[in-house]
């Protein structure tokens, strides 16, 4: 029999997820893909987070290039379908490109409702569907100015915080008397208005558009009742349609959607349709639960399995960081309908279950959600809950008098109990997949079952499930940067810009450290991003900086220091080995060394006499070579041309350069550099952080090498012809790391982390991308190419290098400093 | 000198204000053979251990002070301001010294006879 072909229009996350059914069920297809967009399956539902700045675009990509190409996938991208010929059984695309198919599954999705007010086409006015909408809101916030969403439903909401956290003033225009009026009730509606207001958001409910005001593009929106409001960015969020219409011109039976059965099968029995252009029984959907219920069914179907689509309430959450509110079920107030209630006004929560003949047929909460999955579970279930009523609304933790432990929570949860509500996956099946498969990791559960891979929500549940079912033998595996928090360095530093934190209390406050001041581990990592961040702005918290870079020298086993002047592409010269003899005698150093990086090691030197020595070396012109600081070491040299029979350049003139350029800036973790004036390599420069290799033809440029405890050459960046080149592309490389390194983490696993081909994309292929991290690199050496230990011989600092106190055996202090 | 020496009680000795010990920071006092730390932290309080991580004698005075606590510049051990202990895994013990804070004035009460 030979394979069946698959054509599958979209690629949105339905028809992703039955690929993923289908795969798993071993189909024997050949699948084809049309794509509209022109990229690979994202995760749709987290555009919230990418438009805030919390999350980027590679961060929510579900299927990347190599899953296409591992599971034999034809992707057409940005290739629309323009045309279905059933008689045929082929279809065609704007392109031209024509396919045939065995089964066909339409997964058109839907399109944002655009009001056809006055002016919705001008420039300026965008529908929250999709990256390119998301781009375009970005690119809006850069101009600043006002953003005016209209919709304050789920999306429009999301919207709203999303641009306000991209720095622009926005106002929500909402039709009704209060938010998110389908999933809300008005009480609930009315905090939710209240925290977006306190966030400064403008909210005005009953408020409905006349028209969009702008000759060229978007200048503001007039309201009926006249009012004017300025605008430079109109973000439409009033709802979907789904995108029937070529089902309908292909002539299948279409309603609100593509109608289908319960296995979605259209009118046409060799067509499918799932996604938000289908409707089953009556419904369209819009969330990605029964999304993806529709996915699985659709596998089923295709492999002629049984399987039925079946309506369920699905819970809604906002996506707004620090906003949490859930609701499912119904919650009007119909005759027969009881509410319970609880307010804590001081805490800002609200919580109410709705009740129709004892058993629970709704729930809304605000704040305090912890409980949503408990009441879903009982309108699921439909059990009566008479016997629980009075302690119902205080959440599970309040039942049978148990001590409130999450634990138990979790454990009394039925198998049938959903935990992950974007997958539909139960309690049962991930216990099930942690026993069977031996998982002991919540990556492994997430791969394994998709529970917490969408929204995440439910991540704390799953972990919950995995302590339970492991016991002693599952152990958190700590994601955050320390004990402090449970963000990771990624977070934490996208973070920082996306909600522009200066400060190191400002941090811990906004992204809610869970200890008071920090510990040694985060903060000298939070400084070194704030540092690196806001160049100029942000003041160095010498307290959160470790010993070396707080005093400017390397401390030793015995509590003295080493002190290493910088010495200039390994360059010195006799004035400065006198200066450098007569500071060795003059202040008694017992130890003078030769370093790897071409330079000299005084060691022993006592903290007090630090300056001193400093001033007396500074006098010689010479500097602090900074070998103690996450920052430029050395950069290391061979004689070159100057010098050298093989030397094909001036390895040491630009080995000076690079060093004079780069000197002073603080990076993620030490940086070395090393340039050698011919492929024999005497400077050493393919370990190196980056190197530069001279040939005939120019220099070529490498990076990534490692020789400490881990050993690895550097991988090639590629030839350039002039010094010029060689100095922006190792300031550009620089900036990059500084901007996304994790704090100690060195170059080579930086490029390992971010991939090669990612660095040589921005840095040698994309001049203007090259330009652009060059030019930040230029203005933040700015602020710190002071030579550190000019500053402290003049004064900064001085209470490092003096006792408090010093007294003699009479009790005598003999240091006391005058009063000042 | 006359001032500070009248400022100096019984075994308690006035060794300088809060303001010359950075926030979140550390300051030595030297007393004969004895190096003292004496440290501030965030909210104000201050402290005093011999200057001598229990482990490896490293300078707890250079270390970074991070809630009651400071962690040796040689090896990342932490140390309890209050009590000298070492904390987590880690065991041994640097004298701790009973300061007093009058104002912004320090107060330190060294071995009688010291």
């Amino acid at each position: 029999m030979s394979r069946q072909q698959l054509v599958i229009i979209g690629n949105g996350m339905a028809p992703g997820r039955m690929l993923e059914h289908l795969f798993e069920a071993q189909g024997d297809f050949d699948v084809t893909i049309f794509n509209a967009e022109p990229r690979v399956n994202y995760d749709r539902i987290m555009l919230s987070p990418v438009l805030s700045g919390e999350k980027s675009y590679e961060d929510i990509i579900i299927h990347d290039d190599a899953w296409y190409a591992e599971n034999g996938i034809t992707l057409h991208r940005g290739e629309k379908v323009v045309a279905i010929d059933r008689d045929a059984r082929t279809v065609t695309s704007e392109g031209g490109i024509t396919a045939a198919y065995d089964k066909l599954v339409i997964a058109t999705g839907s399109a944002p409702f655009i009001i056809p007010v006055p002016g919705h086409t001008l420039p300026g006015v965008l529908a929250y569907r999709d990256l390119d909408d998301v781009d375009g809101m970005k690119s809006a916030a850069v101009r600043g100015g006002r953003a005016v969403v209209i919709g304050g439903g789920l999306l429009g909401l999301e919207a709203a915080a999303g641009l306000k956290a991209q720095g622009m003033d926005v106002t929500v225009l909402h039709l009704m008397p209060t938010l998110m009026e389908r999933q809300l009730d008005p009480n609930a509606g009315y905090l939710l208005q209240k925290e977006l207001e306190r966030r400064g958001i403008e909210v005005r409910c009953r408020a409905n558009t006349k028209a969009i005001l702008g000759t060229d593009r978007v200048e503001g929106i007039e309201l009926e009742d006249g009012t004017v409001i300025e605008a430079s960015l109109v973000v439409m969020a009033v709802g979907i349609r789904p995108s029937t219409s070529l089902a309908a011109e292909a002539g299948l039976q279409v309603g609100r959607g593509i109608v289908t059965d319960a296995q979605m099968r259209s009118s046409d029995p060799d067509i499918l349709s799932i996604g938000e252009c289908a409707e089953v029984d009556g419904r369209v959907y819009g969330l990605v639960a029964p999304l993806y219920q529709m996915a699985r069914v659709a596998a089923a179907t295709l492999t002629g399995t049984e399987a039925a689509f079946a309506h369920a309430e699905t819970p809604t959450k906002l996506k707004v960081t620090g906003i949490n509110l859930y609701s499912v079920g119904e919650f009007g107030d119909g005759p027969e309908c009881e509410d319970v209630v609880l307010r804590d006004a001081a805490r800002g929560s609200y919580k109410r279950v709705i009740l129709k003949d004892d058993r629970v047929i709704g729930a809304v909460l605000y704040g305090d959600v912890a409980d949503g999955t408990w009441y879903n579970e009982m309108l699921k279930s439909g059990e009566d809950v008479s016997a629980i009523r009075d302690t119902l609304i205080f959440g599970q933790a309040h039942q049978g008098g148990q001590a409130a432990d999450p634990l138990a929570a979790i454990a009394n949860l039925a198998d049938d109990a959903e935990i992950c509500g974007c997958n539909g996956v139960c309690k049962g099946r991930i216990v099930e997949a942690i026993n069977d498969k031996g998982l002991t990791s919540l990556a492994e559960v997430r791969a394994h079952t998709k529970a917490s891979a969408s929204c995440g929500t439910c991540t704390g549940l799953v972990e919950s499930v995995l302590a339970l079912t492991l016991g002693d033998g599952f152990e958190k595996t700590a994601e955050g940067m320390c004990g402090c928090t449970d963000l990771g360095h990624g977070e934490v530093r996208r973070l920082i810009k996306a909600k522009g934190l200066k400060s190191i209390p400002a941090v811990m406050i906004e992204l809610e450290w869970k200890s008071s001041h920090g510990c040694a581990k985060c903060r000298p990592a939070l400084n070194y991003y704030l540092l690196s961040d806001w160049p100029g702005e942000y003041v160095d918290d010498q307290q959160s900086r470790f010993i070396n870079e707080r005093v400017h020298a390397n401390i030793q086993k015995d509590g003295t220091y080493s002190v290493v002047p910088r010495m200039w592409g390994g360059m010195t010269s006799s004035s400065e080995l006198r200066a450098i003899a007569d500071v060795v005698d003059k202040f008694a150093i017992p130890d003078v060394k030769v370093t790897g990086g071409q330079r000299i090691d005084l060691l022993g030197v006592k903290k007090e006499d630090l300056p001193a020595v400093w001033a007396d070396l500074n006098k010689a012109g010479l500097i602090s070579g900074h070998a103690y600081s996450k920052g430029l070491r050395t950069v290391k040299t061979c004689v070159g041309s100057t010098w050298c029979r093989f030397g094909t350049q001036d390895s040491t003139g630009l080995g000076i350069k690079l060093e004079k350029f780069l000197w002073g800036s603080w990076t993620p973790a030490k940086v070395k550099l090393a340039v050698t004036g011919c492929p024999r390599n005497c400077a050493e420069a393919t370990c190196k952080d980056i190197g530069v290799i001279c040939v005939e033809s120019g220099y070529q440029i490498v990076y990534g090498g490692a020789a400490g405890l881990h050993i690895q050459g550097t991988t090639e960046l590629g030839t350039v012809q002039t010094e010029e080149e060689v100095i922006e592309i190792a300031g550009a490389m620089t900036q990059m790391y500084r901007e996304q390194g994790f704090y100690l983490e060195r170059i080579y696993k930086w490029a390992d982390r971010v991939g090669y081909d990612t660095v040589k994309a921005a840095i040698l292929d994309d001049l203007a991308s090259r330009r652009a991290y060059y030019e930040r690199f230029v203005f933040s050496q700015k602020f710190v190419q002071t030579d550190p230990w000019s500053e402290r011989v003049s004064g900064v600092d001085k209470h490092e290098f003096k006792p408090m106190a010093v007294f003699d055996a009479q009790g005598v202090n003999t240091a006391m400093e005058p009063a000042e | 000198m006359n001032a500070s020496l009248s400022r100096t009680e019984l075994d308690w000795r006035f060794i300088g204000t809060i303001d010359d010990i950075p926030w979140q920071g550390a300051r030595c006092v030297e007393n004969n053979e004895t190096r003292i730390a004496v440290f501030r932290t965030a909210d104000d309080r201050i402290f005093a251990l011999e200057d001598k991580c229990p482990h490896k004698n490293g300078p707890l005075s250079q270390g970074i002070v991070h809630g009651g606590c400071v962690t040796c510049p040689l090896h990342n051990w932490v140390i309890s301001l209050e009590t000298g202990t070492a904390q987590g895994a880690d065991e041994g013990r640097t004298a701790a010294f009973p300061v007093r804070l009058d104002g912004r004035d320090i107060y330190l009460q060294l071995p009688p006879g010291a």
